[in-house]
């Protein structure tokens, strides 16, 4: 079957579906490959390129007829009109947004895979390219916003004197979110940031930032992986935290989309009580924007000199990168859509809940919206609420265990004592002086070993057990009787323990000559 | 005089065995110590011929001075002959088996030790020597089959799962009714009856076979350094024995220096394991390993990941931790993976490996690998020196490991490793297992780690693996 990517045609878009490197991957997977002429430009892949990765080049026109047509951004009704019946389409949709375009896909009897509606569980995160986009937009916000702010990122001391780092406040910790925080952190900025789910706030530590913790704001564990909207008063304490962050920060990163909707989180007054200079950027813009102030697609400076950007376009200001891992993540796509590996066969199963998911439209009829997906990332249950224990309380408990303990040891050691001396007082003296060497060599063999480190186990248990061939001893000793059992037996016992005594000691050796220092 | 002037060798020659030891237990002075301990050996077995001889020469019923003299060389020399070749050429990765190999020597000397004491008893005999020729061969006896079965299992020649039979302790328990009763037996008998106490030893000796064998057989293979060390701990032991029947202090000094540092060595790998030392002793420890059916169904799936990709992430890492567990060693993976070590940090990533405590079939197993290939042991860090280290780690290879890097011990209660502290590989950004399938690891428990987001999985064989990213990096990097 072949693939076809068309040139994207809205403008200002400079992504394309399939670069040189994922083509290659495609035509692995036993698809031809078919690229519009010129549809990499924008994002400097030269067709030459494609021509070499194996694509054919087409026209504008050849491109909509086929087999499955790959795109970024949802075609036009004019475009759309050109596929064929029973083709498939793979591009973002928003198909909650736009329900007028899943009937003409089902008219057309075009089957519609929205990449943007890929459910958001682990097994699919290989294709999630709202993830993909995400991430390049929130590290593309801190560079936006590097680039309006006036002063650096990192903090200096020079000889001229020295300049704080900038303090950067991210809202959302959303893959969009981390990113920026990974950016702004390895630009040298103080980051903090916030997210309503409390359980991100190990991934914000992880990612070098300060999380913000908001009495009360912060809401359950969400079980879908989104965040869900607050309570009254959660939001009255939520703005009031917001707008003591924002009026300490110099720059600030928004990327509050719930479902494609922005929430109000920083509005005219916050932005009012800004410093001068100070940058906001508004990822959410698309949706409406977080920040009442914000412009879609503008960057704008408010009376008090704060300039808020409210770009749309971040991912297509990056496009090399941004398009080779939008088209993984189609090559991710495809090689679910193709079981068969090699035979460039599109086959669509229904049971797997990420191709169902993403299915809008099959067979002339609406799949939209799927049926829910039980999501495996979901957190299990929290755990049930611990009795507290006082901690003077635990203490002492715990000093009373371990006086327990000490007794019980006492007590043992005592037994084992009386034991010894009973049995020692019984015996004959031979045994006693045999006795007296055993237990001593015992608390030698004890000490000894205690410190012995790791990585020295096996030496150490091979010597000992060359050592252990002693018992030769023993044999030798024997073995000049002249009752032939006797003899018989201790040339036999000498002769397996001195290969134990040759072999132990020369392997160990041979073990500890390769441990070597680094010169 | 010169039952004295013996002894005093003896002294020597036990104090050198201690400061051996005691050297082993640093990497600088550990060449010293076997030297030390070489030493200490030809210092005891001189004084010991030397005491022969002169038992040869004035004691009755012995051969004459030149027979003995024949003999004692005869067996030193089919010793030399036999050990040093064995020494020579065996293969790093099989030194577990041999280990345990040697240990069965030792068990049946003592064995065969203790008939001779009884039928030649070194002065007096009495109730008390008859005593410990019953605990030495018993000890002997047990150290013999427990040791075999533990090479078998080692070496993949027995079945590793652990061989459960019903009312398990009570047979042990029985076991050791019948060896009391055999060795009250043995003191009441009078004393001309010698062949038939050497009847009751045989049965004995049995005994102890038996338990040697269905106790290290009840022990699953995935536990098997905790019981080689044991082995050792008895084989110690063992000798301490045979040192009292024959009223010989160097073999009480050298058996029970030897038993009471195996056991502690092997009560700090149960600590490791989070085991308890006493069900370690007890044997049909690492049941439950078999009995976990493995994959539910629930685990979710998997990425791939291929060598060139793998190639890209390492030259682009900062920093790598390599954990290698018991499937570099089947692989022979640890010469491509010292390659890749000094290639890595030639061209500056920061490369360290983390062991566990048990990785491996013997304590310190991967040590002595990484060593073997000239990875040098201050890269070569412990489990707890490391573990903190993940967080800032840009990726970690798991070289044939699989248990010892399970989250499951400190996420799931009910695993069977519960408890167990392991490597915490998945604090990494990005995680990259060598396996050759998704079979489970030698405790038959899945592994959670292979689910990970930031896990990915390259199937095939460890050292193809590894030779194939060799292969990758640019020619640049040398």
């Amino acid at each position: 079957m072949q693939i076809a990517v068309p040139r994207e045609s809205r403008p200002g878009e400079r992504l394309v579906a399939a670069t040189p490197k994922t083509v290659g991957q495609l035509v692995k997977l036993g698809y031809d490959v078919a690229v519009e002429a010129g549809a990499g430009a924008a994002a400097t892949f030269s067709d030459e390129a494609y021509v070499e990765a194996g694509a054919s080049i087409v026209t504008k026109a050849q491109v909509w007829k086929g087999d499955v047509v790959a795109a970024v951004n949802t075609p036009t009704d004019a475009q759309l009109a050109k596929m064929k019946a029973g083709a498939v389409l793979v591009s973002m949709m928003m198909p909650a947004a736009h329900p007028e375009l899943v009937e003409t896909l089902a008219k057309k009897k075009v089957t519609g895979l929205a990449l943007d509606a890929v459910p958001r569980i682990s097994r699919a995160q290989a294709l999630d390219v709202l993830s993909t986009m995400s991430n390049v937009a929130g590290y593309r916000a801190v560079i936006e916003a590097a680039e309006s702010y006036g002063g650096m990122f990192t903090g200096q001391v020079t000889a001229a004197g020295k300049t704080a780092p900038a303090h950067v406040f991210v809202i959302g910790a959303g893959v969009a979110g981390l990113a920026a925080i990974g950016a702004a952190v390895s630009l040298g900025a103080e980051v903090r940031a916030f997210d309503v789910r409390p359980e991100v706030g190990e991934q914000i530590e992880s990612m070098g930032a300060a999380f913000v913790q908001a009495e009360a704001a912060q809401q359950e564990v969400s079980s879908d992986g989104y965040a869900k909207a607050l309570t009254e008063e959660q939001e009255r304490l939520t703005a009031e935290m917001y707008a003591a962050e924002s009026a300490k920060a110099d720059v600030v990163i928004t990327t509050a989309l719930v479902r494609g909707t922005a929430p109000r989180t920083i509005s005219a007054e916050m932005v009012a009580n800004m410093k001068p200079g100070s940058v906001i950027v508004d990822l959410a813009a698309s949706g409406g924007g977080n920040c009442e102030l914000t412009e879609p697609g503008k960057k704008i400076v408010t009376d008090n000199g704060v300039t808020i950007i409210g770009y749309t376009d971040l991912t297509s200001r990056m496009p090399q990168h941004t398009s080779q891992l939008f088209g993984t993540n189609i090559v991710n796509v495809m090689k679910l859509l193709t079981p068969g590996k090699t035979d460039g066969e599109v086959v669509l199963n229904f049971d797997d809940e990420v191709v169902r998911g993403m299915t809008v439209a099959h067979g002339g009829e609406s799949m939209w919206p799927p049926p829910p997906v039980k999501v495996s990332a979901a957190p299990a249950a929290a755990a049930p609420e611990v009795p507290t224990i006082d901690p003077a309380e635990k203490a002492r408990l715990d000093a009373e265990a371990a006086a327990a303990k000490m007794r019980r040891r006492v007590v043992g050691a005592g037994i084992a004592a009386v034991l010894v001396v009973l049995a020692v007082t019984f015996s004959p003296p031979s045994f006693v002086t045999a006795f007296t060497v055993f237990a001593l060599a015992v608390v030698v063999g004890f000490y000894v070993i205690s410190g012995v480190s790791h990585s020295l186990h096996t030496p150490l248990m091979s010597q000992t057990n060359a050592i252990s061939g002693i018992i030769l001893v023993g044999a030798l000793l024997q073995i000049g009787s002249t009752n032939v059992a006797v003899m018989a037996l201790s040339i036999v016992a000498a002769a397996i323990a001195s290969i134990n005594i040759f072999g132990g000691f020369l392997v160990t050796y041979r073990m500890l000559s390769m441990f070597q220092k680094e010169v | 005089m010169l039952t004295q002037f013996v002894f005093g060798l003896y002294i020597v020659a036990g104090i050198m065995f201690i400061l051996s030891l005691a050297g082993l237990s640093k990497p600088t002075t550990a060449r010293m110590g076997t030297l030390t301990g070489m030493a200490g050996m030809v210092l005891a077995l001189a004084a010991t011929i030397v005491d022969s001889l002169y038992k040869s020469a004035h004691e009755p019923n012995r051969h004459s001075v030149g027979v003995t003299l024949a003999l004692i060389v005869a067996v030193l020399a089919f010793g030399a002959l036999v050990g040093t070749p064995i020494a020579r050429k065996v293969e790093m990765t099989q030194m577990p088996e041999l280990i345990a190999a040697f240990h069965s020597f030792v068990g049946m000397a003592a064995v065969l030790v203790g008939f001779n004491s009884f039928i030649v008893p070194e002065g007096e005999g009495g109730a008390v020597h008859l005593v410990e020729v019953a605990l030495g061969v018993l000890i002997g006896a047990y150290t013999f089959t427990g040791s075999v079965v533990a090479y078998l299992k080692l070496s993949a020649k027995m079945k590793s799962a652990p061989l459960v039979l019903p009312g398990r302790n009570m047979l042990n328990l029985a076991g050791f009714g019948v060896f009391f009763a055999l060795m009250i037996w043995l003191v009441a008998l009078p004393h001309d009856q010698i062949g038939f106490g050497v009847v009751l030893i045989a049965g004995i000796a049995l005994i102890g076979f038996l338990l040697g064998f269905h106790m290290v057989a009840a022990i699953g293979g995935g536990d098997m350094p905790v019981v080689v060390s044991m082995l050792n701990s008895y084989s110690g032991w063992a000798a301490a024995a045979a040192g009292f029947m024959l009223g010989n202090a160097l073999l009480i000094i050298t058996g029970s220096l030897v038993g009471s540092s195996g056991a502690i060595l092997s009560y700090i790998m149960c600590r490791a394991m989070n085991r308890s030392f006493i069900s370690v002793i007890l044997g049909g420890f690492g049941a439950e390993g078999g009995t976990v059916v493995a994959g539910d169904g629930e685990q979710g799936e998997h990425r791939e990941i291929d060598a060139a990709s793998t190639a890209e992430l390492l030259l682009a890492a900062k920093s790598v931790i390599i954990t290698p567990g018991y499937g570099m060693a089947v692989a022979k993976a640890q010469y491509p993976v010292a390659d890749l070590t000094s290639k890595l940090r030639a061209h500056g990533v920061k490369v360290r490996f983390g062991v566990h405590p048990v990785a491996g079939r013997l304590p310190g197993h991967m040590n002595v690998l990484l060593a073997e290939a000239k990875v040098p042991y201050d890269i070569v860090l412990e489990m707890d020196e490391i573990n903190d280290d993940f967080d800032d780690t840009d990726v970690v290879l798991v070289i044939g490991a699989n248990d010892t890097v399970n989250p499951a011990a400190l996420d799931d209660p009910g695993s069977p490793i519960a408890g167990m502290p392991v490597l915490e590989v998945w604090k990494a950004k990005q995680v990259i297992v060598f396996k050759r399938s998704m079979a489970t690891g030698y405790a038959g428990v899945q592994n959670p780690l292979f689910f990970k987001e930031n896990t990915s999985m390259l199937f095939g064989d460890a050292k193809t693996m590894v030779e194939a990213i060799l292969a990758q990096l640019p020619v640049g990097v040398s």
